[in-house]
């Protein structure tokens, strides 16, 4: 299982990267395994301000549609046109193109908080 | 669940081969092994293989028999000469469906019937209840294994599999030197047969087809696939509240019979129409997926009533939904929206099957023994 080590990860599998105060939010690999097949992406709007935990988009396989959570708290500033018109992307690159929105967000230093990629494979197993 | 879930005699096979097991009508049952998308494709274009031990397998027996299961079911089980079968209801008091079912005439005083899982134990109630004493009525679902192998291989399937035997024609029925059942049925919309086996022999059947090229195929393929033809689902679809004649089955419905159980209400739904309608409804663009309990509303907002079974079409690539809908939007070319997470998507009522193969299929080559997406 692919869990990149300049990443951060949440407990409910999703991952960031930071750059300054913008962190990219995707699935981790792990996730779109579990889910296989994603068939459908809904982002959330730009503007909307989220709270860590909140549900911030949907991803759906055939089978199921799943939260994906906000990892921190901020405020959606851009989002994946490619994964809305190939969700497919999800699955084959979630590290990559297959992310989901960018937030702004609040604290920066709250993504300590979150699991490094040590955690997430202690996590997953 | 109510009850510790039920193991199929092929689960180990199963877990050999990577699925995920879910509980379905109280079973552990593979809901996929790779991709339900992939596995679907399969289906459609090579040769699947379904674990169908779940279903019901009931033996009918005796001199009356025939007459008897003809005031239970919907279908005229006289027309069946021995080898052959027929898709068929059986329905409450009220003409509402406690189950369909498939049954085959395997001698002249013989019939073997299939049920919905889910089903296994209220249908044998039912038939017990109604039980004539000249009828031998058995329930032998805990000793069969069953596979479904559909696709357009599924005939070569078999003949690598069973050198020197036939498949049954469309709809019929047979047994092998092995003493397996082959029954030229499924619930794809492709050719394909369903093999029954006693439970033991289960596991060594199901590797020999995929040996012989079935791609493992899980509920979740099974769904999509069914969906795509229009065929409905037990629990779904079909409930004891809802007629045949209101399900859109009326071809499988046989009024000029002797009487049977439901019958009044069928007539009265024939002479003076249905207020509602199993209605086929399709996106009229990409969409999130529908699915079972989403609202279906009217183009200018009004509330018709909730999908029955809705899913992302894997041949389409679009979302596709079945709802008992009043009879007047129930019109083909009507538009509709579903709403799903309070955001609405555009739809409109079209014709069962949803997938429609390139080549039209030959007469003897419809499911269920006749042309189920020609219907009004």
């Amino acid at each position: 299982m692919n869990i990149p080590t300049d990443l951060h990860y949440t407990p409910s599998h999703e991952w960031i990267r930071l750059d300054g105060d913008i962190a990219t939010v995707g699935i981790t690999d792990h996730a779109q395994a579990e889910l296989t097949d994603v068939v459908f992406v809904e982002l959330p709007a730009i503007g909307r301000t989220v709270d860590a935990g909140d549900p911030a988009a949907v991803v759906e396989s055939v089978k199921a549609a799943s939260d994906i959570y906000a990892p921190l708290a901020g405020e959606v500033v851009t989002l994946n046109p490619d994964v809305e018109a190939n969700p497919s992307l999800v699955n084959t690159e979630p590290y990559a193109n297959g992310w989901l929105f960018k937030l702004r967000v609040k604290n920066p230093a709250a993504a300590l908080k979150l699991l490094d990629a040590t955690a997430y494979a202690a996590l997953i197993g | 669940m109510p009850h510790e879930l039920k193991h199929s005699p092929l689960e180990a096979a199963h877990i050999a081969l990577g699925a995920r097991l879910v509980p379905f009508a109280g079973w552990n049952m593979p809901v996929q092994y790779t991709s339900i998308l992939d596995e679907h494709h399969a289906v459609r274009t090579k040769a699947g293989i379904f674990d169908i031990s779940h279903m019901g397998q009931f033996f009918v027996s005796g001199p009356n028999c025939a007459a008897w299961l003809n005031r239970l079911l919907t279908n005229n089980i006289d027309s069946l000469a021995p080898g052959q079968g027929q898709y068929t209801l059986m329905l409450n008091d009220k003409g509402g469906v406690i189950d369909d079912l498939i049954a085959y005439r395997s001698g002249v005083s013989d019939f073997f019937l299939v049920v919905n899982a889910s089903m296994i134990e209220e249908d044998f109630f039912w038939l017990a209840a109604h039980q004539d004493p000249d009828v031998i009525l058995r329930n032998e679902s805990e000793l069969w294994a069953g596979m479904a192998i559909q696709g357009p291989h599924a005939s070569a399937i078999f003949a690598a599999a069973c050198p020197g035997q036939s498949l049954p024609p469309r709809n019929g029925y047979a047994t092998t030197a092995a003493g397996a059942i082959v029954c030229r049925t499924g619930y794809t919309g492709e050719d394909g047969f369903e093999f029954f086996c006693p439970a033991a022999d289960g596991i060594s059947w199901w590797n020999h087809f995929v040996a012989s090229g079935a791609a493992p195929c899980g509920l979740g393929a099974r769904d999509t696939l069914r969906l795509e033809m229009g065929y409905p689902l037990n629990g779904n679809d079909l409930s004891p509240t809802h007629s045949p004649i209101e399900a859109g089955l009326g071809f499988f419905v046989d009024l000029e019979k002797p009487d049977f159980i439901g019958r009044d209400t069928l007539v009265r739904h024939k002479a003076a129409g249905t207020d509602v309608k199993l209605t086929a409804i399709q996106y009229t663009d990409k969409g999130a997926p529908p699915r079972a309990h989403y609202p279906v509303l009217a183009a200018d907002g009004t509330p018709l009533g909730e999908l029955s079974s809705g899913a992302l079409s894997p041949s389409l690539m679009t979302g596709i939904a079945m709802a008992y809908l009043p009879t007047p939007f129930s019109k083909p070319g009507t538009p509709l929206q579903i709403e799903v997470r309070g955001r609405l998507f555009p739809a409109t009522v079209v014709r069962k099957p949803f997938y429609k193969r390139s080549s039209p299929p030959l007469p003897h080559e419809y499911p269920h023994g006749s042309p189920l997406h020609s219907l009004p």
